[in-house]
């Protein structure tokens, strides 16, 4: 891709003349918004950006971007993005998916996109439900929730996709509320930056189906507290008073205040996200309070694009075959 | 080589059996490559269980390449046997019905032991039995020969046994007066680095020829000469390896990059197996995690501008289906060849079948129209291949390409085409009269109605497609009614006006007539073949479809020229629906046989002169 495109782009220029159609008050709204922040600031010129996505709400994506785009069939965008990544290794690849896209129907395609280390980005929009169909349980739904499909609670254990991201062998997993702009905007940004398959959560609230599922996290009076932003090389410091902190006691990660109990910000872990063993990962994507957001995992590793053009290239550097004509007429052959 | 009596020989069927493990596959593939080296037109057919080792010694194991040698052209394996290989008790047992009663019938005594032949199902030991005193038997001890043959040459005992199938060759090279050296090239380079390995085979491979010229049991050695087939440079192509070519061939000449997305399944595996190895021609051969993900990816490769192609059997078309639908709707070129195996579910995966064209034809959700073309030999596999890829690039649309496992895995001499000699594949694509302000994406060509195939990272022309209704001309989502009857009625009708770039429908043998023989895929061979057998009884015609959706134009005009029309297929009467639905003006007998196997050309003989006799 170019690293600097033609002309100077505002986010208005990647906004399409597709009027957007979500319900009002949808969390989707503040993400698009974020992503057209995002990418007059990544330099590519918008002929080489792609979005791809399945079915969901959250599908509806590409058509409201100026750029080229690709609405699919449910579940099957990682394979199809991967298609277009490798067709065109130059294009800016990103997938637009919801829980029920990629972790139910999609569950395969999306490991296996994690797995191979694909240069792709992709954007999972996590409101624990499904929105289209409205409103059955996903396979992020908590335990007991009720819905339409389990009107006497969900008994289906959920994913955390953060868990099962890396257990699948995500090099990138970052994690970011859908009511902070500015957050999404700087993680959109890393994404990009990072060479192979970029996982972001996005936990997006569902108004209609779905409405507070975060509430725990993300309601007014709580939410100054319970999410701790990570930042590589910086220790964990949380709260409105930046006076709580996380410590590693054992295997386990710990909440605690600073100035307490002799605790001070040297005790506190500090974290890489560069780190290759995936165990501090794993727990913090696993805490549930504080939930942790920003880029918790970010380690380069070769793609599945740079593995495929050095084999073509080494191959094409020592074939006898140049031509077609060559193979067909190589191996055993006889006149008449 | 003194020989005191060689009979030439027309044409000659030879059939090695074994157990799966023995070589019998790689025997045979010896044999008709020695001899279409030597010039014979040859046609092959390996038949081996679905399983990798089933028991040994028993029935469900027996595996089995069957070699149709020939002076004249042939278009068929064969229906009998003139010579059978038999390694052990059970291959016989499961192959002694294609040997006609005087047949010669060579024996590998030492795996006919008690326990042999009760493992194979047989009551009392079938050397003693009466029935095989019909035929001409050669009892060679072949297993123990070899051992002694291949004693102290520092080979462990595994291996030894092992070679036991290159004595086998060995003595049928001498049967029909084949030199050895191809083989001997062959094995050279498959064993090129160990030396022992290769010495042991070629030990054994000589072993059994003068094994041959040595025993009086063999009544006498034949030879079949070259073939009057046309002057030119040949090689022997398998069906999957050549669809594979026709695929490259079709990159290189509409100069994009092939991608193929596939997952592996019998019998279609090889074509994934044979792009892999042409990585060198900018070819992605791509092993998804699945069927639904291998089409996919081949979507999203051709949306991003390469030649896509997508390779299945019958369970992988029906996953693809959705899949194919969004191809459809966004009107993106693709090919999915689907090599038909028998069905339905997992069914008979080694077994050649052709009833997956029904859901080729409609296997989808909606009105969901596709090109749909069949390959009718091993090396039509090539130019089927080389046309769909025509078809999808330069009309824009999915093409589905169906192969079966008996072209897919037979052989036959090519041949070998030159590039320059192809027809030119020009994808419709933006060119440079092409202005991004007046584009839209759904823009018809007048006459072919494709839409242009606009790839990402052409400037100014961002757009985005999918799999909801489309707009006529924007391609913007679009629920109104009448537009999407309107779309739905041009995308059958783009796919229809594909006639007008196909060739006539061409009859073999009679042009008018008494009896149409029709045809569609790999039953070509056996039909021919059966048709030229009976003409002595009437005026017969063979209309053979490479093109079935859409139709050559001229199918009526052709099938009014006869009195009567039976159409053949191996499935309970797909094609034949198909015809009465699209040519419903004509009145069609059928044929048909669901047994995992090919035609055989004496049955067809049967039916075609029982259907001339008929009032």
């Amino acid at each position: 891709m170019s690293e600097n495109p033609k002309v100077e782009y505002r986010a208005k220029d990647f906004a399409s003349d597709q009027e957007v159609r979500w319900c009002p008050g949808c969390g989707d709204y503040a993400i698009l918004k974020s992503v057209q922040k995002a990418m007059p600031e990544l330099g590519i010129d918008k002929k080489d950006i792609v979005f791809v996505s399945g079915i969901g709400c959250s599908s509806r994506f590409p058509y409201y971007m100026d750029t080229y785009g690709f609405h699919s069939i449910h579940g099957r965008a990682p394979a199809i993005a991967s298609g277009v990544k490798m067709a065109n290794p130059n294009l800016s690849v990103w997938q637009i998916t919801g829980d029920g896209d990629a972790l139910a129907i999609g569950g395969n395609h999306f490991i296996h996109a994690l797995r191979r280390n694909i240069d792709i980005n992709i954007l999972l929009f996590n409101n624990r439900i499904y929105g289209l169909t409205k409103g059955q349980f996903s396979p992020t739904t908590s335990l007991g929730h009720k819905t339409k499909t389990s009107p006497q609670g969900s008994i289906d254990n959920p994913f955390n996709p953060g868990e099962l991201a890396l257990g699948a062998g995500a090099q990138f997993f970052a994690r970011i509320e859908d009511i902070n702009p500015k957050g999404m905007v700087d993680i959109f940004i890393e994404a990009e930056k990072h060479k192979g398959t970029s996982l972001i959560e996005i936990l997006q609230n569902c108004v209609i189906f779905n409405d507070k599922v975060f509430k725990e996290w993300t309601a007014k009076e709580v939410k100054t507290e319970a999410f701790l932003r990570v930042e590589h090389g910086k220790p964990m410091i949380f709260g409105k008073e930046r006076n709580k902190g996380i410590i590693q006691n054992g295997f386990k990660l710990e909440v605690v205040e600073i100035g307490k109990d002799g605790i001070t910000e040297d005790d506190l872990v500090v974290h890489d996200a560069h780190e290759e063993d995936i165990t501090l990962h794993m727990m913090l994507v696993n805490l549930r309070m504080p939930m942790v957001t920003g880029v918790i995992r970010s380690v380069k590793r070769d793609t599945f694009n740079e593995r495929l053009s050095q084999q073509l290239e080494e191959i094409k550097a020592t074939t006898k075959f140049k031509t077609v004509d060559d193979l067909l007429e190589s191996g055993e052959t006889w006149e008449i | 080589m003194e020989k005191t009596k060689i009979k030439e020989l027309e044409k000659v069927v030879v059939k090695f059996v074994g157990d799966s493990g023995d070589g019998m596959q790689l025997t045979g593939t010896q044999f008709a490559g020695t001899s279409a080296f030597l010039g014979n037109d040859i046609a092959t057919f390996p038949d081996y269980p679905a399983e990798i080792r089933a028991p040994q010694g028993t029935v469900a194991g027996v595996s089995g390449f069957q070699v149709h040698i020939g002076k004249s052209h042939i278009h068929t394996p064969g229906d009998k046997s003139d010579v059978l290989v038999a390694m052990n008790a059970a291959a016989l047992r499961a192959n002694l019905y294609s040997v006609p009663s005087g047949n010669t019938i060579i024996i590998d005594t030492d795996n006919f032991k008690r326990k042999d032949w009760e493992k194979a199902g047989y009551d009392s030991d079938p050397l003693e039995s009466e029935e095989l005193k019909k035929f001409n038997v050669v009892k060679a001890p072949i297993t123990s020969l070899t051992r002694k043959a291949l004693e102290g040459i520092g080979l462990d005992n595994k291996s030894i046994t092992r070679s036991k199938n290159m004595f086998a060759l060995g003595v049928v090279y001498w049967l029909f007066s084949r030199p050895m050296d191809y083989t001997e090239r062959f094995l050279k380079g498959k064993f090129g680095k160990k030396e022992m390995i290769l010495e042991g085979n070629m030990k054994a491979l000589k072993a059994g020829y003068y094994f041959a010229e040595t025993i009086e049991a063999l009544p006498s050695a034949y030879t079949v000469l070259p073939s009057d087939m046309e002057k030119g440079r040949y090689k022997s192509v398998m069906g999957n390896e050549a669809t594979a070519w026709g695929f490259l061939a079709a990159a290189e000449k509409s100069d994009k990059n092939l991608f193929l997305g596939s997952y592996p399944i019998t019998p279609a595996t090889d074509i994934l197996q044979e792009v892999a190895k042409h990585k060198h021609f900018g070819a992605k051969a791509f092993q998804a995690e699945d069927e639904i993900a291998g089409i996919a990816a081949a979507i999203g490769a051709a949306f991003a501008g390469d030649f896509a192609i997508t390779t299945t059997s019958g369970p992988g078309l029906a996953l693809k289906g959705e899949a194919i639908g969004l191809a459809v709707m966004t009107e993106l070129p693709i090919v999915i060849v689907d090599v038909q195996r028998g069905g339905p579910s997992t069914g008979l995966p080694t077994k050649t079948e052709q009833s997956d064209l029904l859901q080729a034809l409609y296997g989808r959700n909606g009105e969901s129209p596709v090109v749909v073309v069949a390959a009718k030999s091993p090396s039509d596999c090539f130019d089927m291949a080389y046309n769909a890829s025509k078809i999808a690039m330069e009309h824009v649309t999915p093409v589905i390409l169906l192969t079966d496992g008996y072209v897919a895995n037979g052989s036959q001499p090519w041949k070998i085409k030159k590039m320059a000699d192809l027809d030119d594949i020009v994808p419709y694509t933006i060119n440079s009269s092409d202005n991004a302000e007046t584009w839209e994406p759904y823009i018809r060509d007048e006459n072919t109605l494709a839409r242009k195939w606009v790839v990402p990272g052409t400037e100014g022309f961002e757009h985005r497609i999918g799999g909801l209704e489309k707009d006529e001309t924007t391609g913007n989502v679009s629920y109104a009614p009448e537009n999407h009857e309107k779309m739905v009625k041009v995308r059958e009708e783009k796919v229809a006006r594909v006639a007008n770039y196909i060739p006539d429908l061409k009859v073999e043998g009679n042009q008018e007539g008494d009896l149409l023989i029709v045809g569609w895929g790999g039953t070509f061979g056996a039909l021919l073949t059966a048709g030229e057998e009976v003409e002595a009884n009437g005026r017969i015609g063979l209309a053979h479809f490479n093109y079935i959706k859409p139709l050559p134009k001229n199918t009526a005009e052709v099938f009014s020229r006869f009195k009567k029309i039976v159409v053949c297929e191996l499935n309970n009467g797909q094609f034949v629906k198909y015809l009465r639905a699209e040519l419903p003006q004509f009145d069609y007998l059928q044929y048909n046989k669901i047994q995992g196997l090919p035609f055989s050309t004496s049955e067809l003989i049967d039916r075609f002169t029982e259907i001339l006799k008929e009032d």
